[in-house]
């Protein structure tokens, strides 16, 4: 018992990274992962296994993706801005940050959906456009997911709940949405920019 | 709250009755049906997964007892080949999906804050969720086989039999959604465990000093969260192929049946590790009580039991080696299949030990966990031979499998759990079960089980081929059959004792006392069955057996449970860093919710919305869902999740 130092002031309740929120989306990140590994792996294993007879023809465009996740790339950024402001108490800023980060949320969805719209195989069309729009649809289902949480966290940050001392709720929601960007570029070196090196 | 609640000097004192009663107070579930359905209790939750899979125990039993009569002859037609291949289906769903783990899970969740020396899991309201979808998910899933639509292609379910193409009826559709559902259970209840390990124990309690259990369910959880999506994935692309139209596994398209079997046993095998690790822990932390000392190379079975894991991903091929597959992956495979036996037998040889050189008492658990050291070592033998190639190619789907695999299940599992039961039905019950009906309960376990599954090795070897719903005269297979069948029933006569058991000690049981075994672990520190609040103060351990340290240690290692940080502002329990169990934070525990019902609600409504495609259903569950974990996730004040602001905060002060 000596060596623990029992007695000592210690934060009470979520505080940061010592909340126990924290441990749980990470490992909510992990098991996330795993389903987009999966999900890539059975991409992959179309590809290898068909080779030739794989990738569509023409392959996917690129025109309305490339720009949504250069939107969702920077709504990462902006959502670390709006962490790095509440960590300081900056009011103003962390609200700013959390709004553009949700704007640009907004506007990779719509432009997800466009490229849907845009592109020359279906759904059913063949084992690829299965493949397809079973990927970026899970990945968009995420982000909306993600834009819903961000408008959440917005709303609470209005509501003046978080300041430099208690802002886990931000880490752990923020933690989630630079997660979901990470996967959004993964998608798209795959899914989109893979097929034309084929 | 002010300011300065944001931080507090822990309070140390020795508990006393009005501490006790204090706790009472905040940690305790109200009566009735509120209570019921809104604790977050982890005992109360333990209890419920233990019943739950022990009621789809006896269910996944009587689909068994079922075919056992139809195959105790050649040519019996008491099932149609339909409901043939609904029952087994369905059994091999029961036993591996709702019963096995479910019923660790119970056990952990029931013991882990007790063992920990906390005062709940790290989200018990995530627990209690993990529960209400484990029952909504089997009740889904056994929704098909009520209106006779169950599943009907294996437990593993493989393609193309499972399209809509050559299975046109809803039976595919409620084990894919029901599958998918399950998982999400799965994967909240692995998070919490592992959450629960790294941040919620005693002061003091270091990795070194976790029970084995504790290591068995952390690992068993971190490996589901990452091989669960591939399974929910593989039923999510099933599903979609069967009602949309995709081409996943539809070959005229370019899909890949194969692909099915991949995703399948990546989560399949890690998944077997998963249903015996933890129970190769109970046996770990119970059999040395009864051997009096403790368990023989606790770092080795610690470190193997992960290292077991580690490898366990690296095997999955082995189901597949009759899938004319490259010779390059089946020797790989292969391989890693024979050396995966290297870690799995540490284990073997710790418990030979531990029994070698303590003194055994024999009780009815120590007969339950000391037998399962044979029976794993049959299955882990029959196991070891199917991974060399050319004998699983002629052993590969024959009743060999089968007996292999129940040695697996019903050895590492069944017997440790019954045993499990027999050990900690005390601290649960505050009674003990009776030893005279437990002997019996043993033997006829032991003998029916041997009786049913050893013979079934030669019946295999013989080449009578799994599935297959009757038999002609003349194979040689029918004596084998006959005794597999008799051997079932005595075995499910063994299983009734249990219950027999369980219920007459828990009107005349002896009184268990707080430590009726004189057993070493936390959980024995406290009173059966526990208050709601597990400990009045938090414990502080200095070594790996807490209460046998005036036997074990030196005088200066003391862990100490009667004094200790008293944690009574509201539901409080300590946070500690992950790996030298110092304390970091003072948690404050969530109260009572319906928020986990409702949102079960929500998702039954999705589920049941998707299966038959009334989309609006599907959407207002959705709904559902999202309104229920805002609301849950919504900041409070009472948690310290919010900072008050400044200007009140003066008032108040």
């Amino acid at each position: 018992m000596s060596d623990l130092a029992l007695d000592r002031e210690l934060p009470v309740g979520s505080a940061g990274r010592a909340s126990v929120g924290w441990w749980g989306v990470i490992c909510l990140i992990a098991t996330e992962s795993s389903l987009f590994a999966y999900l890539l792996f059975a991409y992959f294993y179309f590809a290898v296994q068909l080779d030739d007879a794989w990738s569509p023809h023409p392959p996917p465009v690129f025109l309305y993706t490339l720009p949504g996740v250069i939107a969702l790339v920077l709504s990462s950024i902006s959502a670390w801005w709006a962490e790095h402001s509440v960590r300081r108490g900056l009011r103003l800023q962390q609200l700013a940050g959390l709004a553009v980060a949700a704007v640009l949320g907004i506007v990779f969805a719509v432009l997800q959906v466009v490229d849907w719209l845009a592109e020359p195989f279906t759904l059913q069309s063949s084992e690829f456009g299965s493949t397809f729009y079973t990927i970026t649809g899970l990945h968009l289902a995420h982000v909306v997911v993600g834009i819903l949480m961000l408008l959440l966290l917005l709303l609470w940050s209005a509501l003046g709940y978080f300041n430099a001392s208690r802002h886990a709720a931000v880490l752990i929601g923020l933690a989630y949405w630079h997660f979901v960007v990470v996967v959004a570029v993964v998608v798209f070196l795959c899914l989109y920019v893979v097929p034309h090196l084929w | 709250m002010s300011i300065s609640q944001l931080e507090r000097r822990p309070e140390i004192a020795t508990a006393t009755v009005a501490y006790g009663r204090g706790l009472d107070k905040i940690w305790e579930t109200k009566p009735g049906l509120r209570g019921w359905f809104s604790t977050v209790d982890h005992k109360e939750i333990g209890i419920r997964y233990l019943i739950t899979a022990f009621i789809f125990l006896f269910l996944g039993g009587l689909e068994a007892l079922i075919m056992r009569l139809q195959l105790a002859g050649p040519n019996q037609h008491l099932l149609t080949p339909e409901q043939y291949d609904q029952l087994f289906s369905t059994h091999g769903m029961t036993m591996i999906f709702l019963y096995a783990l479910p019923v660790l899970s119970g056990f952990s969740n029931y013991l882990w804050p007790l063992v920990l020396g906390s005062r709940d899991m790290a989200f018990p309201r995530l627990n209690m969720l993990s529960y209400w979808i484990y029952l909504a998910a089997g009740l889904f899933m056994y929704g098909g086989l009520v209106i006779g639509a169950g599943p009907n292609d294996g437990w593993f379910n493989y393609v193309p039999y499972a399209n809509r193409t050559y299975n046109p009826g809803l039976n595919m559709d409620f084990y894919a959604l029901g599958m998918i559902f399950l998982g999400i259970s799965t994967t909240v209840g692995s998070a919490n465990f592992i959450v629960t390990l790294l941040r919620t124990r005693a002061p003091g309690m270091s990795l070194n000093r976790l029970p084995i259990l504790v290591w068995g369910t952390t690992t068993a959880s971190a490996a589901n969260i990452l091989v669960v999506p591939s399974v929910s994935l593989a039923f999510f692309l099933l599903w979609m192929d069967r009602q949309f139209g995709t081409h996943f596994f539809d070959v005229s398209q370019g899909g890949q049946p194969l692909l099915w079997q991949h995703l399948f046993w990546m989560f399949g095998h890690p998944w077997v590790y998963a249903i015996v690790l933890p129970a190769m822990g109970i046996v770990s932390d119970g059999l040395p009580t009864f051997c009096r000392r403790p368990l023989v190379g606790y770092t080795p079975v610690a470190l193997s039991t992960v290292a077991t894991m580690i490898i366990g991903f690296g095997v999955w091929v082995h189901h597949m080696f009759t899938t004319g597959i490259p010779n390059l992956a089946l020797s790989f495979f292969s391989g890693a299949s024979f050396i995966i036996t290297i870690p799995s037998a540490v284990a073997v040889f710790a418990w030979t030990a531990t029994i070698w050189l303590g003194t055994p008492v024999i009780t009815t658990a120590f007969l339950f966990f000391a037998s399962m050291i044979p029976l794993f070592v049959i299955g882990g033998v029959s196991g070891f031979m199917t991974a060399a190639v050319p004998v699983d190619w002629q052993l590969h789907a024959t009743y060999f499998v089968v007996a292999h695999i129940h040695y697996v299940l019903i050895g590492i599992n069944v017997f440790p759990v019954v045993g499990g039961i027999y050990y900690w039905f005390p601290k649960m019950a505050g009674k003990m079960l009776n030893e005279r009906l437990g002997r019996w309960n043993f033997w006829v376990m032991f003998v029916g089980f041997n009786l049913a599954f050893l013979p079934m090795h030669i019946t295999g070897l013989h080449g009578m081929p799994r599935r297959i719903y009757t038999y002609p005269p003349g194979m040689g297979w029918h004596a084998l059959n006959l005794v597999t069948t008799i051997g079932a029933y005595l075995f499910a006569a063994g299983v009734l004792l249990l219950v027999v058991n369980v219920i007459s000690s828990l009107r005349r049981g002896a009184i268990a006392g707080a430590n009726p075994w004189d057993a070493s672990t936390l959980e024995w520190a406290t009173s059966s069955p526990p208050p709601p609040y597990n400990f009045a103060v938090i414990p502080t351990v200095a070594s790996r057996h807490p209460l046998w340290e005036d036997r074990l240690q030196k005088p200066e290692v003391r862990s100490s449970v009667l004094e200790g940080m008293v944690l009574d502002h509201g539901r409080e329990t300590i946070g500690v860093t992950p790996l030298d169990g110092e304390p970091d934070v003072i948690l404050k525990m969530p109260e009572d919710s319906f928020a986990p019902f409702i949102l079960t609600l929500g998702m039954i409504a999705g589920f049941v919305g998707l299966l038959v495609h009334l989309w609006w259903l599907a959407g207002a569950g959705v709904a559902v869902v999202l309104l229920a974990m805002a609301a849950w996730l919504w900041p409070r004040r009472k948690l310290g999740q919010i900072a008050a602001p400044p200007v009140t905060d003066t008032a108040h002060v």
